[in-house]
């Protein structure tokens, strides 16, 4: 617990350079919050944070994530200077938002580039939780907004990494306007004939479950990952029942027939990338 | 049925009742009393009526009495022709569709259906929806758009319904897919919040190329009661939160997000509703006109565009 604890702070105080490249240090060794194994922090950022005893999926930064998906040097970062403001003159809103920023090292809680994976370009959004629990807001609309534009006047696919608590209740309609707005978008992309990879991390809950989440060409969700409309509480108060432990888990969904594919981070990027190349230059079309 | 607000109306005319009662028993001429109070009363009327907070609309936007989706299409509408049942799973009764004429001509009209009372809100599962209710929705928006009709959408539900099976049948995904799909249509398409509002399950009706309100009508991305226990951490609250989330037709329309407003009659559209439904018919004829004038082509362009420009950020 304490050595679980000590991981997070430290991680608050990973800085990042301008690349992305990590500079922080890091403790040598992680304790697996599931089964207790003491860990290598090298080990564990090799297997892209899953836990190579008992497959537990520790929780990762945009940026982790990032790193691992593209090409090494491929990947250019677009509308990261987009951020929030505070239409609704929400009370203590920019402040909390401030701290989350720091903390995160992002202007806003997605993250986006255009890079190669196996060489196949491609628009990665990635959604990240340490900034006001990875709501959606103006900000943040207009980002995966932009996301889907660039991809379909470059004519490429998009990945979007989806983890949030839902629309950012803070700036009211205009975060539920932001549903609207990246659908929008995404029609525009899909029907230019261009694919679209919706990839649920946990949790991917509320309006953004309602919305780009859960609209993909390909869904995919990630192990263990909690994903639904509304939250546990709410249904069981409505329901008057208490619900499965499993329920609203990949696992649950991807049986109720939700979703494409469960995916094993471990696998995250063969999946990905194997997606990739059946629908863009891995299959050869007009001779090429 | 009144609202607390109401009270000092209703006190004063039950005043008024006691001396026309009083009068009458007495054979005394109590005229000029009686005119001075209800007097009194048109000016307490006008003044707690045009000074509405966002809750007291909240509380109308939600009143039983309220018209409700079919009220608007058996008045506004003929030859309305109810259509069920989304062709996988069930028929949603919190979800009303089908085709009808508008002066004339042909439209797909589709709407969230509350319950005229307790027993028919049970039915109808206080108009909150299942995935179904969605599906059957996007179902006959598709059928307007091969025969080319406009597509007329009422918005009144607290939310989308959270329950067990409703996750389990894919809520998320309806209310995703529509969005998108919304997106899409190349046929006008025109929604009009007659009541509350509520979250994904109001904007799963709501992508358009008009956006209208009733004045004392809602539409928030969380209850007013929900933002209290989750951003104030306390649930009574529900009277600030209101006034925060800026919720009521004003405060849409003064954030561009409502192309238009319609009036009601003082104290909410309960008290006239034939003047409620000539308004509405008023303003679907505008924006069907103005829509008229874009090019089917070009409409899905128009709805693109009128959404890439909503929201407040810095860069
Ligand atoms: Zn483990």
């Amino acid at each position: 617990m304490v050595i679980d604890l000590f991981y997070k702070l430290n991680r608050k105080r990973t800085k990042l350079d301008k690349k992305g490249i990590d500079t922080g240090d890091k403790p040598i060794m992680t304790k697996c919050p599931s089964c207790k194994k003491m860990l290598y922090t090298k080990e564990l950022e090799k297997s892209v944070y899953v836990c190579p005893n008992c497959d537990y999926h520790f929780p990762v930064t945009s940026q982790e994530r990032m790193k691992v998906l593209f090409d090494e040097g491929t990947e250019i970062r677009l509308f990261d200077t987009i951020t929030s403001r505070n239409p609704l003159d929400f009370p203590n809103y920019m402040s909390k938002l401030e701290k989350d920023k720091e903390i995160a090292d992002l202007n806003e809680a997605v993250r986006v580039g255009h890079g190669k994976i196996d060489g196949v370009d491609v628009v990665i959004a990635t959604m990240d939780t340490r900034i006001r629990m990875g709501s959606m807001g103006s900000a943040v609309g207009e980002i995966l907004a932009r996301a889907f534009n660039y991809a379909t006047e470059k004519k490429l696919p998009v990945i979007v990494f989806t983890a949030s608590g839902g629309a950012r209740m803070q700036e009211g309609i205009l975060s539920l306007m932001q549903m609207a707005k990246v659908s929008v978008a995404i029609e525009r992309h899909s029907n230019a004939g261009l694919l679209y990879i919706a990839y649920m991390t946990h949790p991917t809950t509320g309006g953004v479950s309602a919305s780009f989440a859960s609209v993909g060409d390909i869904n995919l969700a990630e192990k263990g990952a909690l994903i639904g409309f509304a939250g546990r509480r709410v249904i069981e108060e409505t329901i008057r029942e208490k619900l499965p432990d499993d329920f609203q888990t990949a696992e649950f969904l991807l049986e109720h027939g939700q979703l494409d594919r469960v995916v094993n981070r471990k696998e995250m990027r063969i999946t990905l990338s194997n997606i990739l190349k059946l629908h863009c230059n891995g299959v050869k079309v007009d001779g090429v | 049925m009144a609202f607390d607000f109401e009270l000092p109306i209703i006190e004063l005319e039950e005043k008024v009742e006691e001396l026309k009662k009083y009068a009458t028993k007495n054979k005394i001429d109590l005229s000029k009393e009686i005119t001075f109070l209800e007097k009194k009363i048109d000016v307490k009327r006008t003044e707690i009526y045009s000074n509405l907070t966002p809750w007291q609309q909240v509380e109308i936007a939600r009143f039983i009495e309220r018209p409700t989706t079919l009220e608007y299409i058996d008045a506004i509408f003929d030859d309305f022709t109810e259509f069920f049942g989304d062709r996988y799973y069930g028929d949603d009764k919190a979800i009303v569709g089908g085709i009808a004429s508008f002066n004339g001509q042909p439209v797909t009209v589709i709407g969230h259906q509350r319950g005229m009372s307790t027993k028919e809100n049970i039915e109808r599962n206080f108009g909150m929806p299942h995935p179904e209710g969605y599906r059957k929705a996007l179902r006959l928006m598709k059928q307007a758009e091969k025969f080319n009709r406009p597509i007329i959408c009422f918005i009144d539900t607290k939310g989308a319904y959270p329950g067990k099976e409703a996750e389990e049948r894919g809520q998320s995904e309806a209310i995703a897919k529509n969005l998108v799909d919304m997106a899409g249509l190349s046929v006008p398409i025109i929604s009009i919040v007659i009541g509350e509002g509520g979250s994904g399950g109001a904007l799963a009706l709501g992508v358009c190329d008009k956006l209208y309100m009733l004045e004392n009508s809602t539409y928030s991305v969380i209850s007013p009661e929900g933002a209290a226990s989750i951003l104030f951490k306390d649930g009574s609250l529900k009277e600030i939160a209101a006034e925060s989330l800026k919720i009521t037709g004003q405060d849409l329309y003064d954030l561009e997000i409502a192309d238009g407003l319609i009036k009601e009659p003082l104290g909410g559209a309960h008290h006239d509703k034939p003047f409620v439904f000539n308004e509405t018919k008023a303003i679907i004829e505008q924006g069907l006109k103005e829509l008229a004038k874009i090019k089917k082509e070009d409409l899905v362009d128009a709805r693109f565009d009128k959404y890439m420009k909503i929201g407040d950020f810095v860069e």
